[in-house]
């Protein structure tokens, strides 16, 4: 289980430029509007430092004259020199297109990054999406649902929060940041550098804050995974969790996992709750600096009212980004950490995937062969060891053998779910390996072991998204596996709601949902592994009846542990610890006396007592 | 508000002391905070004054004393008010999943996984915001609003009466702006976890997607679902990118006022330079709780609505649980079954009819029937899955609703038809059942299920991972690791409900017999579609849609020539046919 977190352990960087890139990737078709945009919050960015100058324009011109002499001169002549109308002026010809040039530019800045925002992360979230429905399944083996669920939506939406409010904010800042200086230094430098004093102080904190803040991330990520895998599993396993009385122990378990949360949080909030004072206290400071040197040169007329009071607003102004950086900060590092995470994903290769110049595969008469096939799932242990099989067209091939033989594998391998370590598996002559992973497929019917139903109605669960399936279809499929009468008995028959993987139906009933799934799809090769195993013998006979003709002239493969299931067969295959054993027809198996023989002794040995007859 | 905050007060009230001097650090930042302003007044009105260099440096000094009391305080009330958020949140989540510990098998048939996923995340985290940031905020903001606005109205009641003109938009904006974010924001929440939910199902039926060629069908629909997800979200930035850029500009409104009027009335000798800068500087103090309004308005209505659905979780009672248990039950079971006239119906349609059944202790009964004829529903009563009509299921002749459920499961070992097993290590599936066992109890338990040979066989033995619902394990092998986990307890009663369905015959025959030894003195019930594994039961009854048809032992129910014979003889024909072959 620890181990299944690494990932979500990904501190990130604040900034990764080789990440960086690659996002900005993402907004190239959208460039012209975060040109736009771009230019937009500069100018927003020095509008931000506009408005006390204007304050000390206006000290400066009309309440404390004294000032008068350090005015540009263009600004004097071009303001009237009646007070009370020179102010009007300031505020109306000066201030007032300020604010609502400023408020255009940061509404269509919102609206236009956001709007990007939108659309990168509705094509991230499509590209991701289609990539799972690329990549093997032996990654799903590895990767808990609930992570890659994950990928598609959360981190995609912390993606969003940099887009839409990070990166270009920061730059927002920035420009305000930087026009504040220019304007402050153009004003007065003296009294600029010595309120600056304070800046070393500012960064020295925001570097340690970071630092204190990282690790506490890094905690509650990982706290945050761990909860929610935490909780999606024993929800789904919840009848199980009750059965066995663990309701303790999983209390206790869970009490810790979110102990560990808490207490992370806990920590940034120290983190925060230290920084923002600090910042805060530093700002004051600089206003302090202000009052007390600006006073002083004020007093030798080296700084006007007009400056002091502009510099204690700017003060102000100044410190405020500087605080939302720190946000920001956070805003990237998790938008890093996605990202990571998120092309990582993107980056797994797709091992599993159409040949660069597929075969054309003529029309399926249904010729199958496996040859010399090996396959280990993990780490060389190989699960099957030298398979050769042949299944001829129109043939019912049966596979039976111990579990853990390996008969599930072997239909794994026949649909590519994984592709064998070595060795090769022909379709028509063709190394499947050759084919359109989709031609190679759409050849195929299968009833899994372990039947999966989606939540939608009964008709969605048969008919799928296939399209070309008809309701006419959908309902001889289910005649087949002779669930049409309870299917009819169902209020809404096959409208009839399923919930989540099919928890109101039973278990055969369940089975037979998947299996008439499969005819539905009317396959050229039936796969059925273990497909009426929780059926009862009534109704698998009516299947098989079925089946009789259906299967007349197409080709199967069926795997069973229930040898009168596969009495039809052309052939049986006998598999022992991943190796084929025996094959040969029943009766051939029987007379070599071997494995087939001593499972069918078992199997019917204690039934040695005569036949009753019912009622004639 | 209040009254809506109610189902919260027990939660509240536990941090009640903290609370308060949490308010008695916020009261005191915030009121030092005011008078800031009014010390930088002082020392600009200085400043006109020409006062000494060491008047200034006292100015400053001030500040600085201000100042740092005012940090000090601040990080006291963040780090306590904030933190009880936190504490709150912890409790909140405790509570919740000890209380989805005690819903039963109806609750989880009629909610989805993923809305409970989201409710237990993001409708928790928005409580936790209203309980700690929101009621912050909130006070902060009446706090510094009112200090300010007295000090600005006894400083220039009219200048401060004319920069307020905007501010009625300001509310109202936000109000109304507010309203709709919060409307907008639910549909898109609303959406979000359909896509959850939608990606989720996808990814667990991997499988049946790709080996039916699905992949596309299920792009362009997930494709559907983001672009209305996107449009959703776009009717939302319309007004969020609107209305903070317009509360900024009513605010420059506001500043433009006071430099206008501010500066007539300095003109006029009415105030002078420095309460005109202090106007300014609270002009600025206020902008912080009038744009907080907005945003405390917004975490609040998100709060209350997350609170509503988080509590649609604590409203669903328990219907199975310990409330008929006598003030001195039963400590220890038998294991001697009794169904009584039994009828049950999952919604309406009754499933099992009359049923009455009696099981001396230690004796063992096979049920046989059609697919959904109802056995499954049958057993799943006696652990209380689900819960039977009062008094039709009696264990040592006691209703089962007397006998507390820890006492009842504890005597129960259940292999379920379905396997679940948790993404853990073979070993801790298998000790699921019993937390203390030893290492020679668990492989003892594996051996019953003759799964020991093939985990021996594994690279890493017991301490093999299984993967999600024991996906890397084949379909046997996680039968079996289920029948250990239920032998390994123990139990006075065994439940097998078809728990021998995907094992081959040869280990049947293996795991039968070793179960015999087990099921010795033990009651229990046998669920199967084969006479093998049915014909030594003590009892078989057959089920035929909800009824029982036929009991007896085999012999007799061989003799009665009913579906039982049919079944026998149909396996037997079948065995003809191959020894034809
Ligand atoms: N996805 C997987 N990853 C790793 N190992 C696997 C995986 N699937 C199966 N195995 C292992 O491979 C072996 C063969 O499994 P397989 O499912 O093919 O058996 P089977 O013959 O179908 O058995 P059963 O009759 O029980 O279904 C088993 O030991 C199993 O544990
Ligand atoms: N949770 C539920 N809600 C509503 N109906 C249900 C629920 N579970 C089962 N049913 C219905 O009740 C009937 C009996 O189901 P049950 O699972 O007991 O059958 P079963 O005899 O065990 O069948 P199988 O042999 O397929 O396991 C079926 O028609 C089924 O659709
Ligand atoms: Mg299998
Ligand atoms: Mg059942």
């Amino acid at each position: 289980m620890p181990e299944a977190f690494h990932e979500e352990e990904i501190l990130g960087k604040a900034y990764d430029s080789r990440l960086m890139r690659r996002l900005l990737h993402y907004l190239r078709p959208y460039r012209g509007v975060v040109a736009l945009a771009f230019i937009a919050i500069f100018f927003y960015g020095i509008l931000q430092a506009v408005p006390p100058y204007l304050l000390k324009l206006e000290v400066d011109r009309y309440l404390d004259p004294a000032g008068r002499r350090q005015m540009p001169h263009f600004l004097l002549r071009l303001l009237s020199p009646n007070p009370f109308t020179g102010i009007l002026e300031i505020a109306l010809l000066l201030l007032l297109p300020c604010v609502l040039l400023a408020f255009a530019l940061e509404f269509g800045q919102s609206f236009a990054m956001q709007l990007v925002g939108q659309k990168v992360m509705y094509d991230l979230r499509n590209q991701i999406f289609a990539h799972l429905q690329r990549l093997q399944i032996s990654y799903y083996d590895r990767n808990p649902v609930g992570r890659m669920v994950t990928r598609v939506t959360t981190d995609v939406d912390v993606l969003n929060d940099m887009f839409s409010s990070g990166v270009v904010a920061i730059f927002g800042d920035f420009f305000t940041l930087l026009s504040i200086l220019v304007v402050m230094l153009k004003v007065n430098w003296k009294l600029a550098l010595l309120t600056f004093s304070v800046l070393p102080f500012i960064v020295l904190t925001t570097m340690a804050f970071r630092k204190a803040v990282r690790e506490s991330y890094r905690r509650i990520r990982i706290a945050i995974a761990r909860i929610n895998a935490y909780l999606q599993e024993h929800i789904t396993g919840m009848a199980t969790l009750q059965l066995f009385n663990r309701e303790e122990r999983s209390y206790e378990e869970f009490e810790e996992i979110n102990r560990a949360h808490m207490k992370a949080y806990k920590d940034s909030i120290l983190a925060y709750g230290l920084f923002y004072p600090t910042v805060e206290f530093l700002g004051i400071l600089a206003v302090a600096i202000i009052i007390y040197r600006g006073g002083v040169m004020s007093l030798r007329g080296a700084v006007t009212l007009g400056t002091a009071m502009a510099f204690i607003q700017y003060s102000q102004r100044f410190f405020r980004p500087i605080q939302d950086l720190s946000d920001k900060y956070n805003i990237l590092q998790a938008a890093m950490a996605s990202s990571e995470r998120i092309f990582k994903l993107l980056d797994t290769p797709v091992t599993i995937t159409d040949p660069e110049k597929p075969r054309e595969l003529p029309e399926v008469q249904g010729r199958v062969e496996f040859r010399h096939v090996n396959f280990a799932y993990q780490d060389h242990h190989l699960v099957t060891e030298n398979v050769s099989l042949v299944i001829e067209p129109g043939e019912t091939v049966a596979v039976v053998g111990h579990t853990g033989a390996g008969k599930t594998t072997l239909t794994n391998l026949l649909l590519r779910f994984y592709d064998v370590t070595d060795g090769r598996i022909l379709l028509e002559g063709i190394d499947i390996r050759q084919l359109r992973l989709r031609d190679l497929r759409s050849n195929f019917g299968m009833v899994l072991q372990d039947p999966f139903l989606f939540s939608g109605t009964i008709a969605s669960n048969i008919r799928m998204g296939t399209p070309w399936i008809t309701d006419e279809q959908v309902r001889r499929a289910a005649q087949q596996v002779n669930i049409l009468d309870f299917i009819e008995s169902l209020p809404e028959g096959f409208d009839e709601p399923v919930k989540e993987r099919g928890v109101t139906l039973s278990t055969g009933q369940k089975q037979l949902l998947s299996f008439a799934r499969a005819l539905a799809h009317d396959p050229r090769i039936l796969i059925l592994d273990e497909a009426t195993s929780s059926v009862d013998p009534e109704t698998e006979a009516l299947i098989r009846e079925a089946l009789r003709s259906l299967l007349r002239d197409r080709t199967s493969l069926v795997i069973a542990h229930r040898l009168s299931t596969i009495q039809n067969a052309n052939k049986i295959v006998v598999m022992h610890k991943g190796r084929v054993r025996e094959v040969g027809t029943h009766r051939e198996l029987i007379e070599k006396r071997g494995i087939y023989y001593k499972l069918y002794q078992l199997q019917y040995k204690d039934q040695e007592l005569p036949a009753v007859r019912s009622e004639t | 508000m209040f009254q809506r905050l109610s189902p919260l007060k027990p939660y509240l009230a536990r941090y009640k002391g903290r609370y308060v001097a949490g308010f008695i650090a916020l009261l005191i930042t915030q009121i030092v905070g005011i008078t800031i302003p009014l010390i930088i007044k002082a020392g600009i009105d200085g400043m006109r004054r020409h006062v000494s260099g060491s008047e200034l440096l006292f100015f400053a000094g001030l500040i600085l004393g201000a100042a740092l009391i005012k940090a000090i305080f601040q990080f006291w009330m963040r780090w306590i008010l904030i933190g009880i958020s936190r504490d709150i949140e912890y409790d909140l989540r405790n509570d919740l999943f000890a209380h989805l510990m005690r819903l039963s098998q109806r609750y989880y048939n009629e909610t989805r996984t993923g809305e409970l996923m989201s409710k237990l995340t993001n409708d928790l985290s928005a409580v936790r915001n209203l309980v700690g940031p929101g009621i912050m905020y909130s006070a902060t903001t009446l706090v510094t609003g009112v200090a300010c606005l007295t000090l600005m109205f006894h400083l220039d009641w009219e200048l401060t009466l004319i920069a307020l003109i905007p501010m009625p938009l300001v509310s109202i904006a936000v109000k109304y702006f507010g309203q709709q974010i919060h409307e907008r924001f639910e549909k898109i929440q609303a959406m979000y976890s359909d896509i959850t939910e939608r990606v989720r199902e996808n990814l667990s039926g991997v499988r049946v997607v790709r080996a039916f060629c699905q992949e596309e069908a299920e792009m362009a629909l997930f494709d559907r679902m983001n672009r209305e997800y996107v449009e959703k979200n776009k009717r939302l930035i319309w007004i969020t990118s609107f209305l903070w850029p317009a509360l900024s500009m009513l605010f420059g409104l506001s500043f433009l006022l006071v430099l206008i009027f501010g500066g007539w009335h300095v003109l006029s000798g009415r105030i002078t330079l420095g309460t005109f800068m202090a106007l300014n500087v609270y002009l600025m103090y206020l902008i912080w709780p009038m744009i907080a309004l907005g945003y405390v308005t917004n975490l609040v209505q998100r709060g209350l609505a997350s609170q509503g659905r988080l509590w649609t979780i604590f409203a669903a009672q328990p219907d199975i649980d310990d409330r008929e248990v006598p003030a001195h039950p039963v400590t220890e079971l038998r294991g001697e079954i009794e169904f009584r006239n039994l009828t049950f119906s999952y919604n309406g349609v009754p499933v099992l009819r009359n049923i009455n059944l009696h099981i001396p202790a230690g004796r063992s009964v096979a049920i046989v029937g059609a697919t959904g004829s109802g056995k499954t529903t049958l057993v799943n009563l006696i652990p209380r899955l689900y819960d039977a009509p009062a008094g039709a299921v009696l264990i040592d002749g006691t209703p089962i609703r007397q006998i507390p459920l820890q006492v009842l499961r504890r005597n129960i070992g259940f292999v379920p038809q379905e396997t679940f097993l948790f993404s853990d290590t073979i070993r801790e599936n298998i000790k699921f059942g019993l937390s203390e066992a030893s290492q020679s109890e668990v492989e003892q338990a594996a051996e019953v299920s003759n799964l020991l040979p093939e985990i021996v066989g594994f690279p890493k033995g017991f301490e093999t991972l299984v993967g999600e619902r024991g996906l890397t394990l084949s379909g046997g092998q996680k039968q079996r690791a289920a029948i250990s986990r239920a032998v390994i307890r123990n139990p006075r009663i065994l439940i097998l409900d078809d728990a021998l369905s995907s094992v081959d015959t040869g280990t049947e025959e293996k795991i039968l017999s070793q179960l015999t030894r087990i099921m010795q003195g033990r009651t229990t019930l046998m669920i199967s579609h084969r006479v093998s594994t049915v014909q030594n039961a003590d009892e078989i009854i057959v089920l035929h849609e909800g009824e029982i048809v036929e009991r007896g032992t085999h012999e007799e129910l061989l003799a009665m020539g009913g579906f039982y014979t049919e079944l026998y003889n149909r396996q037997l024909i079948e065995e003809e046919l191959e020894k034809e072959a």
